[in-house]
């Protein structure tokens, strides 16, 4: 008998995949878009990369990548299909593990869903480089569970002010349930070149007054990293209505050079 | 055809456990000539049910009861958003009391402690014996500004508390507490949320016991103050 060969992305490494969470405050400001794009990037770098769309009861990244899944998510939890059957690959060189829509059931946090949640990410952690973890928007448990199996945080914000007001509320909850001390920034949406550092700083000033001295220790500090911005750019809108990756269609508008920054920069730390 | 429901034949029941247990335990149920059998067995139900859920030693809630309270209670926050707070209480160093004065004296110290904990909360809390010397309080509609306050007050109420044994000196004991706020509008679970509050205990306990560690509630409200500062540099910037 012959072994089958595994898929590049199935060959187990000695590491573990850094996993990193994307998340925002309000829903709508290009998370998922910025997930999928920001998987391909890191593809491009030569990543093994996953997203596991964690917007359990809300998902679209399936409709994002243009992708109708036979498997989901929802198969693994009820012993219908294996893990294995459920990471597809996507357009743009990386895998997916989709939620699928409608799974109202797992909103709710059960002991199960957390445990499943974690057993997946045992399991996928040694295949990957990285694991981006998209959550749902918000503040719920689910959304905050699916922050804490995540090493690293990433909020997505636009400059627009009930955006910037959620991520500033999303981090803050970050900060003092899960003490972390660093989160990472992404701005999209941005209408010229260095709004997003504008923002970051904006959003530090607040988070150093108001959610540092929230810490248990005295004098900690949290900093906010900025990982780079997107502008506003109408290919963005075509690809999205195209439901087509930006960084296959038009790789080399703006918005796509803002997000092949961000990757360059999250492989270099 | 309408069926009727037929009054029990009580003499084909065996209720001879059922009864000792009631009377053991100080249930009292009404004469079964005054008041007819299906009253009479109404009330001895209603006697079970009570004893079920209650623990024998304190009668307070026991495990049971707080966990249906509890899935009640994230239920109720969920749709009406009202906080709502979970303590996990804990006697301190227990063991060296029941070591030290042995486990009678050791019964009268839960005993004593469930009472401070009764006297001090509201008609709708529910206090329950979660397990040995633990016990679980749930404080529905518990704003989080209030939370410590009450936290600190049950820990001082034990503390001043002097327990008398019988033929011994009074024993004082102190307890530990955790506790954790349901997170508003949100259908989190009761699990999730015992877990949170046990954090807090064991954070109490190894700062030193004697003290009450309140989970940080989720501050997802952002103050006109930090909002000021949030767009007031955004315009500054812009202006310039």
């Amino acid at each position: 008998m012959t072994t089958p060969t595994p898929p590049a992305a199935a060959a187990p490494s000695a590491r573990r995949a850094r996993i990193l969470a994307i998340t925002s405050g309000k829903g709508g400001v290009g998370k998922t878009f910025v997930s999928a794009n920001l998987a391909a990037a890191l593809a491009r770098r030569g990543e093994r990369v996953l997203v596991l769309d964690a917007d359990l009861g809300l998902a679209n990244l399936d409709v994002v990548l243009n992708l109708f899944p036979k498997i989901t998510l929802h198969d693994v939890f009820t012993g219908k299909s294996t893990l294995e059957e459920a990471i597809l690959p996507a357009p743009g060189g990386f895998s997916v593990l989709l939620a699928g829509s409608g799974l109202v059931e797992y909103s709710r946090l059960t002991t199960e869903v957390r445990e499943k949640l974690q057993e997946i990410i045992d399991v996928i952690a040694p295949r990957f480089d990285r694991i981006l973890i998209d959550t749902g928007a918000g503040i719920s448990d689910v959304v905050l569970y699916a922050v804490s199996l995540a090493a690293d945080v990433m909020v997505v914000a636009t400059p627009e002010p009930t955006s910037l007001t959620d991520a500033y509320a999303t981090i803050k909850v970050l900060v003092t349930q899960q003490q972390r001390s660093s989160l990472s920034l992404v701005v999209n949406q941005v209408s010229r070149t260095g709004e997003g550092r504008t923002v970051r700083s904006q959003l530090q000033q607040v988070v150093d007054k108001f959610v540092a001295p929230m810490l248990p220790t005295p004098g900690a500090t949290v900093k906010l990293e900025f990982l780079g911005e997107i502008l506003t750019d109408k290919s963005v809108r075509d690809a999205v209505q195209r439901r087509q990756l930006l960084l296959e269609t038009l790789p080399g508008c703006d918005a796509a050079k803002g997000i092949l920054a961000i990757a360059a920069k999250l492989t270099a730390s | 055809m309408s069926s009727q429901p037929s009054t029990p034949q009580l003499s084909t029941l065996k209720l001879g456990a059922a009864l000792h247990l009631l009377s053991q335990s100080g249930h009292a149920v009404p004469d079964l000539d005054e008041v007819g059998a299906t009253v009479w067995l109404q009330a001895v139900i209603d006697a079970l049910c009570d004893l079920s859920s209650r623990d024998p030693l304190t009668g307070l809630a026991n495990r049971r009861h707080f966990e249906l309270a509890l899935s009640r209670e994230v239920d109720r926050v969920a749709r009406a958003g009202e906080p709502a707070l979970v303590l996990m209480v804990d006697i301190d160093r227990f063991k060296l009391v029941n070591d030290t004065h042995g486990h009678a004296a050791g019964d009268l110290v839960i005993q004593s402690v469930a009472q401070a904990l009764m006297d001090c909360v509201r008609p709708m809390d529910t206090v329950a014996r979660f397990g040995g010397e633990e016990f679980a309080i749930i404080l529905p509609n518990c704003p989080p500004s209030y939370g410590q306050t009450v936290a600190e007050r049950i820990r001082s109420k034990v503390e001043q508390r002097q327990v008398k044994v019988p033929n011994h000196p009074p024993i004082s004991v102190t307890i530990s507490l955790g506790g954790a706020f349901a997170p508003q509008w949100v259908r989190s679970s009761a699990t999730l949320w015992i877990e949170r509050a046990d954090q807090q205990l064991y954070r109490a306990k190894s700062e030193g016991r004697n003290r009450a560690c309140l989970e940080m509630p989720p501050v997802s409200l952002v103050s006109a103050e930090e909002k000021g500062l949030l767009f007031g540099i955004s315009q500054f910037q812009d202006i310039e």
